[in-house]
């Protein structure tokens, strides 16, 4: 039997009420077809900060989930301000979030970090006012 | 170490999941910053926080922590409740600060 499997799930820009809810999902599904420790692990937190990220800074993103049998690919493509300067956006402690944000415990700048220490390859394109996209690669 | 004997020893009131006590604690974290919390605490640990709102839920069910202690006498959002009611997730409150309640749990855990 083929492990391919393929999901999206939309994701609404500022809407804090709802954030973790469509990682939840995704982690559940992962388990479902058979993903477990580390790799769970690692897929459930770069879900969970690109989910964030959509909620924190985008109008509205996307999260695209790939599973093969080598691989676990996430793509999230969001549209929003995009990065200006990205190696700085990947330093631990880097943020551009606001104090309603840092309150609720978001924005300490250690999301984008975070989603890469817990890939095997990570990409961000990004085009000013307009959109990035995370290209999340993890080896099964 | 189960939340059930967890509780009577730390003196905890639990506001919800009263019936998920018997699972099982292997340890414990402490933060407010959820990114901090998402990359550092483990499977099976009881997170220790001041931060009430209902965001806290998903970071455990993610984790698969085996409950939240709130402290310094934060009460849990409605939401929180509700959400964590939802998700299995046990809510326990202490007035006192985390640093008291994490070197208890430490004391409960690892000796």
């Amino acid at each position: 039997m083929s492990r391919e499997y393929e999901v999206s799930f939309p994701v609404k820009g500022d809407n804090f009420e709802d954030a973790g809810k469509v990682s939840v999902e995704i982690k559940r599904l992962l388990k479902g077809h058979g993903i477990t420790g580390d790799i769970l692990r690692r897929a459930a937190i770069a879900t969970y900060e690109s989910e964030v990220n959509i909620i924190s800074y985008a109008q509205q993103g996307n999260i695209n989930v790939r599973v093969t049998d080598d691989s676990i690919s996430i793509n999230i493509q969001d549209r929003g301000p995009g990065i200006t300067d990205i190696e700085q956006a990947m330093k631990q402690g880097y943020s551009t979030a606001n104090d309603r944000i840092r309150e609720m415990g978001f924005g300490a700048g250690m999301g984008l970090f975070n989603i890469k220490n817990c890939s095997d390859s990570f990409e961000i394109l990004s085009e000013i006012n307009k959109g990035t996209l995370l290209k999340i690669l993890i080896n099964r | 170490m189960n939340l059930t004997l967890l509780t009577e020893k730390l003196n905890l009131e639990v506001r919800c999941c009263k019936d998920k006590l018997d699972r099982e604690v292997s340890g414990g974290y402490m933060g407010d910053l959820l990114s901090d919390v998402m990359a550092n605490s483990k499977k099976d640990d009881v997170w220790i926080t001041c931060q009430s709102h209902q965001n806290v839920v998903a970071v455990s069910v993610l984790k698969e922590h085996a409950g939240i202690i709130l402290v310094l006498g934060k009460e849990p959002d409605t939401d929180t409740i509700e959400r964590a009611s939802q998700e299995g997730i046990p809510l326990l409150v202490t007035d006192l600060p985390g640093f008291e309640i994490a070197g208890r749990l430490y004391d409960l855990i690892t000796v």
